[in-house]
C-alpha cells in the first residue's frame, strides 16, 4: 500500500475499507524491512484504536460449534443497530504446506457498497496455533476504524486463550451434547469467557442439558467476581437468542466502562500478548536474555501504559 | 428416448421440441436456465448473462404456455429438470395443461425435485434443507392425490458421481436422500396403501461411468438395496412397488475436451453399463453430446446421441435376451461388495442424524470432495489413464475441430436475454396487480402455516405471479441458505510428488519476497453451481502453500470485487461453467478496476471455447484454463509466476 504510515492511519481512522485492507496487509508483512512501517502505522493508530467506545469482541469455541453462522448473524445484527463493524476470522494454517483455506465457513453476507462493514480472513500462520502477531495488530487496525470488532478464532490450541489478550469481551460458543463443558473445565478455559453461548438451541433437550451442566460448573468458578458470565441459548438457524447475545456483549462492555476496567484490562492484555509474541519469536533463550519473563512483562506494561501497542513494544524490546 | 434440451426463449425451445418429436423422440426433457432454476426473474442482477443459456427461461404462465404451444400435454410425457423451484414449475405446468383442457390425472412426467443433491453438486438450491424437504413432500403428497401418473421426485445419484462419488457413495447418498424424503412423507401422515404407491413412484436418476462392468454391478446392487429398504424400513409388501426404477444420463465427467471424437466411444460403452443387465436395466436413457466439454451442443450433436440409442435398441440383439449375468460369480461378488459398502455408508449417514443433517454438517460434501481429489490426483499421476489426455495424446489434425472447437458448438443469441426481459416487463404490465398481490400473500400464508404449498402455487401461477416473485415469497418465510463447501474438511491424497514439493518451495520463496504468503481468491460468479473445478483448485493451492479464500458458489461480481479488496489478495481465479464466462469475468474485472485493483492478476477457468479465451485474454485475463488443463499443480505454478510479475511491477 502506497503512502506513509501516517497517511494510511489517517484513512483507516476515517473508516475507509480500502485503507483498512492495505493496513492489514502491511501488518501481515513479515519482512524485517517492514517492521519500522508497521510500528509507525500502529503508533499513529494508537489513540483511535484505544477508544473506549470501540468494542472488541472475541468469539471462540471448538470446531463445529457453529461459530461462523453465529458471527455472520451477529455481524448483521450489529450493523442493523447502526454501528460499523469489522470482522477478523482466523483459520488454522496447514502444518504440511503452510497454506490455508480461509473464509470457507465465514461467508458473511455483505452489501458490496456498505463501507461500514468489513470482513477479513487470516491464517494463524506458523505460530503454534496461537494468534499471529498480524492478528493482534489487525485487531488494532480494525479498532481504529470501526465501532465493533469481532474476532473469530477456531478454538483449538493456543488461540482460544490468546483471544483474551486481544478482546475486551470473550464469547465462548458451546455445542450441545459434545462434552465440551467437561473439557473446558479440565483445561481451565471456563474462566476466560465473559459470555457463554450455548448454540444450536433448535436441537431441544440436549441444548437445555448443556446449559444446565454449564450453570453448575460456573457456579463454582465465578464466586466473588463482579461480572457474572451470562449463559445465552442461541440458534443462528432460527435467529433465537441472537439479540440477547448482543445485549449481553453490550452489557459487558458497559460493565467494563462503568467500573473503569477497560483501560486496565486492555493494557494488561496487551502486555501479556506482547510477551507471548516476543517468546514465540525469540524463544525461551531470548526471553532469558532480555531479563526474564517477569521483568520483560513489567517493561511491556510500562511502555503500553505510555501509549505503545503490543507489537510496538515487541519491536522495541527486540532492539535492546 | 429423449434429449435434454431447451435454450434461448420459450418460443425457440418450442420449435426445437416440435422438431425432436418429429424425429422420433418419445417424450420431452426440459432444460431450464439458471435464473429459473434458482428462482430469479430474467431481469435480476444475478441473472445477467445467464438468461436462456443452460436451458429455457420460464418466468411466468405466458412463458409456459408458449413453451408447450401446439403440444398436447394430456398425451405427452414430460421430464422437467427442476429442483428448488420444482413445485412452482409443476404448478405452471398444471395450469397450462388445464388451459389446454387436460385433467391433472392425465398428466405424465417427472419433476426432478431432488433438492438434496443440489447442496452437494449442482448448487441450484434456494432454501435451507428443512424447508426444501417440505417442498419435496408437498409435491409428493399432492401428486399422489391429484396427479397419480406423475413422478414427483427423481432422486439423482448422477450429480454425485459428477462431483466425484465412488459407486458405493453414489448409491449410499441417493438412498439417504430417499430415506429423508420417505420419512418426511410418512411423518406427515399417510395411509400405508398410499405410502406404498409413493414408494413405487420414487425413481432415480443414475450416472454411468466408463468402468462399465462395475456399473452393471452398481445398478444390480442399487436394485437390491432399494428392494431391501422398501421391505425392511417401510413394510412395502408388493415386490413390484419395490422395483428400482431409474433413468440414466451417462457420464459427462469423463468426457474430454482433447480429441473430443473419442467421447463417442465412451458414450457407447457407458451406455452398456446400464443396459446390459436386464434385471437392472434403466427405464429411460439420455446421452450427452460428444462435444459437451467444448461448449453447448448443437441440434446435430444431440441427434447423434439419439441415434446411438436407436442403434442399440433397434439394430443390436440387446433386448432379445434374458439377464446375461444371473449366475456370474464375478458379477455377483462385485455386486455384493458394492451393496455392503453402500449400506454401511447409509448407516453412517443415519448415525449422523440422516441425510439432511449430513448435508448441513458438510459430512457428505466432504466425502465427495475427498473422493474427487483422489480421482483428480490419480489422473495427474497417470495412474488413471484417460486416452488423449494423459496417454496417447498425439493426434493427426482433426477435421472436426479446426478452430479449437469454437466452430462446433452452439452460440446463444445475445438478443435472447433482452427479448426475454422485454417479454417479462410486458407480462408484468398486462396482469391484474391486485390479484397478483393477493396470490403472493396467500402463498406466504401457506408457507407460514404449513399446509401443502401446491394449491397456493397453482393459484399464484394462474394469477400471473412470476418465478422470481414466487420464490421471493418463500424466501421471506424460509430464508436463504449457503451449503457447506466441504473444502476445509476434505482429505487430500498425499500428492507429495516432486512436482508439488518443488512448487511448495517456489511458493515459500514467493512468500518471503512478498512478506506474507501469497493469498488468492477463488470465485464462482453468477448462478452456475458446478464447483468441482473451483474446489479442487482451492484444495491443491492450500496444499501448495497458498492462502486461499473460497466462498462457495453464487457470488455476484460486485461481491467478488469487494472480497478481493477487503481480503488483500494477490490474485483472483474465476470459474464459470454455464457459458456466461465472457459477461461475468469481464464484469468482475470492471468492478475490480473501480476499486483500484486493476493490477491484481485475474485468471479464468471453465468450459471456454478458444475464441472466447482469446477475447478474455485480450481484455486482460492472464490465462484461461479449460478441461484439458488437468494438471492442477502446473496451473498453480503459472499463478506463482503471475503474482511474482505483478509484485515486480508494483
Amino acid at each position: 500500500m502506497k503512502g506513509s504510515p501516517e497517511e494510511i492511519a489517517e484513512q483507516v481512522v476515517r473508516g475507509d475499507p480500502a485503507a483498512v485492507a492495505g493496513a492489514i496487509s502491511l501488518v501481515e508483512d513479515r519482512r524485517p524491512s517492514a517492521t519500522a512501517r508497521i510500528v509507525a502505522l500502529l503508533h499513529a493508530l494508537g489513540p483511535a484504536a484505544r477508544r473506549e467506545q470501540c468494542q472488541r469482541v472475541g468469539i471462540t469455541g471448538p470446531p463445529g460449534a457453529g461459530k461462523s453462522s453465529l458471527v455472520s448473524a451477529l455481524a448483521a445484527l450489529v450493523r442493523a443497530s447502526g454501528r460499523s463493524i469489522g470482522v477478523l476470522a482466523v483459520d488454522p494454517s496447514s502444518p504440511r504446506s503452510g497454506g490455508a483455506l480461509l473464509g470457507d465457513r465465514t461467508r458473511i453476507e455483505i452489501d458490496p457498497d456498505d463501507t461500514k462493514m468489513y470482513v477479513r480472513s487470516m491464517a494463524s500462520g506458523g505460530d503454534l496455533g496461537g494468534l499471529a502477531r498480524a492478528a493482534a495488530a489487525a485487531v488494532d487496525v480494525l479498532s481504529a476504524a470501526f465501532d465493533v470488532v469481532l474476532v473469530e478464532t477456531t478454538g483449538v490450541g493456543q488461540s482460544e486463550t490468546d483471544i483474551e489478550h486481544v478482546a475486551d469481551s470473550v464469547v465462548l460458543v458451546i455445542q450441545p451434547a459434545s462434552g465440551d463443558t467437561v473439557q473446558f473445565l479440565k483445561a481451565g478455559i471456563i474462566e476466560i469467557p465473559h459470555i457463554f453461548a450455548v448454540n444450536k438451541e433448535d436441537l431441544g433437550d440436549v441444548a437445555t442439558r448443556a446449559r444446565t451442566e454449564l450453570q453448575s460448573a460456573l457456579a463454582q468458578s465465578i464466586a466473588g467476581e463482579t461480572w457474572r458470565p451470562p449463559i445465552v441459548s442461541t440458534s443462528a438457524k432460527t435467529g433465537k437468542g441472537l439479540a440477547e447475545l448482543l445485549d449481553a456483549i453490550d452489557a459487558h462492555h458497559r460493565h467494563l466502562q462503568k467500573h473503569a476496567l477497560l483501560g486496565e484490562r486492555r493494557s494488561k492484555a496487551a502486555a501479556v500478548m506482547a510477551l507471548q509474541l516476543f517468546a514465540r519469536r525469540y524463544g525461551e533463550v531470548g526471553v532469558e536474555r532480555a531479563g526474564g519473563g517477569p521483568a520483560l512483562l513489567a517493561r511491556f506494561r510500562e511502555w503500553i501504559a505510555a501509549g505503545a501497542t503490543a507489537v510496538e513494544a515487541v519491536a522495541r524490546a527486540s532492539k535492546g | 428416448m429423449r434429449t435434454y434440451s431447451g435454450h434461448s426463449t420459450p418460443k425457440a425451445s418450442n420449435e426445437l421440441y416440435r422438431q425432436n418429436l418429429a424425429k422420433g423422440q418419445t417424450g420431452l426433457s426440459v432444460a431450464f436456465d439458471l435464473p429459473t432454476q434458482t428462482g430469479y426473474d430474467s431481469d435480476h442482477a444475478l441473472a445477467r448473462g445467464e438468461v436462456g443459456r443452460t436451458g429455457v427461461p420460464i418466468g411466468h404462465l405466458g412463458d409456459m404456455r408458449q413453451l408447450f404451444d401446439g403440444i398436447a400435454l394430456g398425451q405427452m410425457n414430460t421430464s422437467m429438470t427442476i429442483n428448488a423451484t420444482a413445485a412452482w414449475l409443476f404448478a405452471l405446468y398444471i395450469a397450462v395443461a388445464e388451459e389446454q383442457g387436460a385433467r391433472p390425472a392425465d398428466l405424465r412426467g417427472t419433476t426432478q425435485n431432488d433438492i438434496m443433491k443440489e447442496y452437494l453438486s449442482r448448487g441450484t438450491y434456494i432454501f435451507p434443507p428443512g424447508p426444501s424437504l417440505r417442498l419435496i413432500a408437498d409435491t409428493v403428497l399432492y401428486s399422489v392425490e391429484h396427479v397419480p401418473e406423475w413422478n414427483p421426485i427423481n432422486i439423482c445419484s448422477y450429480h454425485l458421481q459428477e462431483a466425484g462419488a465412488t459407486p458405493e457413495q453414489e448409491v449410499a447418498y441417493a438412498l439417504s436422500t430417499a430415506i429423508a424424503v420417505l420419512d418426511t412423507v410418512r411423518e406427515r401422515g399417510i395411509a400405508q396403501a398410499n405410502f406404498d404407491q409413493v414408494f413405487g413412484r420414487i425413481s432415480f436418476f443414475v450416472n454411468s461411468s466408463i468402468r462399465f462392468v462395475e456399473e452393471v454391478c452398481k445398478e444390480r446392487a442399487f436394485a437390491r438395496l432399494w428392494d431391501r429398504l422398501g421391505r425392511e424400513r417401510y413394510g412395502v409388501q408388493d415386490p413390484k412397488l419395490r422395483r428400482l426404477r431409474y433413468g440414466v444420463q451417462v457420464n459427462s465427467l469423463g468426457l474430454t475436451e482433447a480429441q473430443p471424437e473419442n467421447n463417442i466411444a465412451r458414450i457407447v460403452l457407458e451406455t452398456l453399463g446400464v443396459t446390459l443387465s436386464k434385471s437392472a436395466r434403466c427405464r429411460a436413457l439420455q446421452l450427452p453430446a460428444w462435444n459437451e466439454a467444448l461448449g453447448l451442443p448443437r441440434p446435430w450433436d444431440q441427434q447423434l446421441s439419439l441415434r446411438i440409442q436407436q442403434i442399440l435398441a433397434f439394430e443390436t440383439d440387446l433386448l432379445e435376451h434374458e439377464d446375461l449375468f444371473d449366475g456370474s460369480k464375478v458379477v455377483e461378488q462385485r455386486t455384493s461388495a458394492i451393496a455392503e459398502a453402500a449400506w454401511a455408508e447409509v448407516e453412517a449417514v443415519l448415525k449422523r442424524g440422516g441425510g439432511v443433517q449430513a448435508v448441513e454438517s458438510g459430512y457428505i460434501k466432504e466425502q465427495l470432495v475427498s473422493s474427487n481429489a483422489a480421482r483428480v490426483a490419480a489422473i495427474e499421476r497417470n495412474e488413471q489413464i484417460v486416452v488423449g489426455v494423459n496417454r496417447f495424446v498425439e493426434s493427426a489434425p482433426s477435421p472436426l475441430t479446426t478452430d479449437g472447437g469454437a466452430d462446433v458448438i452452439l452460440r446463444v443469441d445475445p438478443e435472447a436475454e433482452r427479448e426475454q426481459v422485454a417479454r417479462l416487463e410486458a407480462w408484468r404490465k398486462s396482469r391484474d396487480a391486485d390479484a397478483v398481490g393477493r396470490a403472493i400473500e396467500a402463498l406466504v400464508a401457506a408457507a407460514r402455516g404449513g399446509e401443502n404449498l401446491m394449491p397456493a402455487s397453482i393459484a399464484a401461477a394462474k394469477a400471473g405471479v412470476t418465478t422470481g416473485e414466487g420464490a421471493d415469497a418463500l424466501r421471506q418465510v424460509f430464508g436463504g441458505y449457503r451449503a457447506p463447501t466441504g473444502v476445509a474438511g476434505a482429505r487430500t491424497p498425499s500428492v507429495d510428488t516432486t512436482e508439488l514439493e518443488a512448487l511448495r518451495g517456489k511458493v515459500a520463496e514467493l512468500a518471503r519476497r512478498l512478506g506474507r504468503r501469497p493469498k488468492i481468491l477463488v470465485g464462482k460468479p453468477g448462478l452456475d453451481g458446478h464447483s468441482n473445478g473451483a474446489e479442487q483448485i482451492a484444495l491443491r493451492a492450500r496444499d501448495a502453500g497458498f492462502e486461499v479464500v473460497y466462498e462457495g458458489i453464487r457470488v455476484t461480481p460486485q461481491q467478488l470485487a469487494r472480497a478481493a479488496a477487503d481480503e488483500g489478495v494477490h490474485l483472483v481465479g474465476l470459474s464459470v461453467l454455464s457459458g456466461a464466462h465472457l459477461e461475468l469475468v469481464r464484469e468482475v474485472m470492471v468492478r475490480m478496476k473501480e476499486r483500484g485493483l486493476e493490477e491484481v492478476p485475474v485468471v479464468a477457468g471453465g468450459i471456454i471455447p478458444e475464441t472466447d479465451a482469446e477475447e478474455l485474454r485480450r481484455s486482460g485475463v492472464k490465462a484461461v484454463y479449460t478441461p484439458k488443463d488437468f494438471q492442477i499443480t502446473r496451473i498453480l505454478e503459472d499463478l506463482v509466476g503471475y503474482v511474482e510479475a505483478a509484485h515486480a511491477a508494483a
